[in-house]
């Protein structure tokens, strides 16, 4: 691991300045994806600003409904809490079905966010990565690409995001509230995270310094969601494909509904093709199976990860059509 | 042949101008470790695992993969169980951290340990250190009511520990020996017995 210079936060202010004032300088969460990344050599600071002691890990109900959960929670508390239980199953789903519990009590909702792909090729350093060094070329779409992407790649990076937290938070319309230098602001969770493009190593929205502070929840209006993930092993094992769902169904139509996947692209993907088809149409297996159809129709497969495309229109119809109490969906 | 004495013009890069800013960004760390107050120097990048190990002498916690992939570095910080190398020591400063030879006055701790002995929870014994401290603290999360993924979602936690609970809140420490039945027999029965002992 480089050497680097570690300071610790007394406030929010404090962290943002010292950041500021440090180039190269990141600043530290729980630690169980930045620290493993930099004993890696993969990521490099110069600095590390550790923000775990300030007031951020606040779980607060708010006045509108919805729920505030503080960027320094911890992975466990979120998921335990009585009103993420009851009111945003698929949250809590999510949570405990990444990682382990070791991880979920350290792990934090900032850094959940933060993290970065499992993709071999990112962590290998013999390997052409554009994501690790810009230009370099990327040995992933040549090489063993079974874990990668099937939604909106590009030829610079097919890599996949792997939280299990940010699909339910893509489904849910989360915002993120940022500090920074130029202040606070709002951006929506669905613009946080970034397509790769031809710049695959600019990963989210954030400026230079900005440090997450909460996440926000609206109120969720349905009666039922559900998060569901697909993998190698049964537990303690990245997703090949996840579905984040919430469906509201009025006299046998779709009132709303609420459609991520996981697993498959650049950053949690919310199925908004699918949602607009699904939205006032009845809710049967036909309209769930054109839905999904239409929203996948993009998809585009490399030599191992084909199966990817049928797993998730199966997955999605297994989840939305078991949400819409449709028989023959499993 | 004259003993290298490093002097302040050594051009970085060399091994012993490395060392001397190193030592330059050495940071003071406080923290409980079993019950005892240490007080430590430490290079930034020494992981918690490392601190324990080498500058604490505590061997029994265990260096498997350092990427937190087998859990073998399990110990508890503040009662709440964690991998050990994916934390940097600097992070725990004031924190009150539990490691398997600090589990010998622990009840939960002392039964589980019998248990794997009488179940015959292992076989090279190497995870064993991290399997136990991650059930101590996996059996308070279950008493706090903390759920699982297999635990129905209509429910705030789960009610029994069964076989499907327990390996799923234990997924985290793998054995390469493949002891998990003996492993699984071991915290069941602990577990029951820790409930009698409660009574």
């Amino acid at each position: 691991m480089k050497p680097f210079e570690y300071v610790r936060a007394a406030s929010t202010a404090s962290a943002l300045d010292e950041v500021a004032h440090r180039p190269n300088s990141k600043f530290l969460g729980g630690g169980t994806n930045l620290v493993d990344l930099m004993r890696e050599n993969i990521e490099q600071p110069d600095a590390l600003v550790d923000i775990t002691r300030l007031p951020f890990s606040e779980i607060r109900e708010r006045e509108d409904g919805g729920l505030s959960l503080g960027a320094g929670a911890r992975n466990t508390a979120v998921a335990s809490h009585p009103v993420v239980r009851a009111r945003y199953p698929m949250l809590s789903e999510a949570i405990l079905c990444g990682a382990s519990g070791q991880i979920r009590n350290m792990a934090t909702v900032g850094g959940n966010l933060m993290q970065r792909t499992r993709c071999f090729y990112f962590y290998d350093e013999a390997a052409r990565c554009n994501k690790r060094q810009p230009g370099a070329g990327c040995d992933a779409i040549e090489g063993f690409n079974r874990i990668h992407a099937i939604l909106g790649a590009s030829d610079a990076c097919i890599a996949t995001h792997p939280s299990d937290m940010c699909v339910a938070l893509a489904a849910l319309d989360a915002t993120v509230q940022v500090s920074g230098p130029q202040g606070e602001r709002t951006m929506p969770f669905l613009e946080f995270h970034r397509l790769p493009g031809d710049t695959p190593h600019i990963e989210t929205e954030l400026k230079p310094g900005e440090l997450i502070t909460s996440v926000e929840l609206p109120p969720l209006d349905a009666a039922g969601s559900r998060y569901r993930k697909i993998r190698d092993r049964s537990s303690y094992a990245f997703a090949l494909v996840s579905v984040a769902a919430a469906v509201s169904i009025r006299d046998g139509i779709v009132a709303d509904v609420r459609l991520a996947l996981g697993g498959v692209a650049h950053k949690p993907w919310r199925a908004l093709e699918a949602e607009r088809l699904l939205r006032h149409a009845p809710a049967s297996l036909e309209h769930l199976r054109f839905a999904v159809d239409a929203e996948l129709a993009a998809a585009k497969s490399f030599v191992h990860n084909h199966f990817k495309i049928e797993l998730a229109k199966r997955a999605v119809v297994s989840v939305l059509g078991g949400l819409m109490g449709l028989e023959s969906a499993r | 042949m004259t003993p290298r004495v490093p002097d302040a013009a050594e051009p970085q890069g060399t091994a012993a101008a490395q060392s001397k800013i190193h030592d330059s960004l050495a940071l003071p760390l406080s923290l409980r470790v079993n019950g005892a107050r240490r007080e430590l120097r430490l290079d930034p990048r020494t992981s918690l695992l490392d601190a324990l190990r080498d500058h604490l002498q505590l061997s029994g916690t265990k260096k498997g993969c350092d990427q937190g992939a087998c859990g073998a570095c399990t110990v508890l910080v503040n009662g709440q169980r964690v991998l050990s190398c994916l934390s940097l020591a600097l992070q725990h400063e004031g924190d009150d951290v539990t490691t398997i030879e600090g589990l010998v006055n622990d009840e939960a701790g002392h039964v589980l340990q019998a248990g794997f002995i009488e179940a015959d929870g292992f076989q090279c014994g190497y995870c064993t250190p991290g399997q136990i401290c991650s059930a101590v603290g996996m059996l308070h999360e279950f008493g706090q009511g903390v759920p699982s993924a297999v635990t129905p979602i209509a429910s705030l936690s789960a009610t029994t520990l069964n076989d499907e609970e327990l390996k799923e809140r234990m997924s985290g420490n793998l054995c390469r020996c493949g002891a998990y039945v003996g492993i699984c027999d071991a915290i069941r029965t602990a577990h029951e017995r820790l409930g009698r002992q409660a009574r």
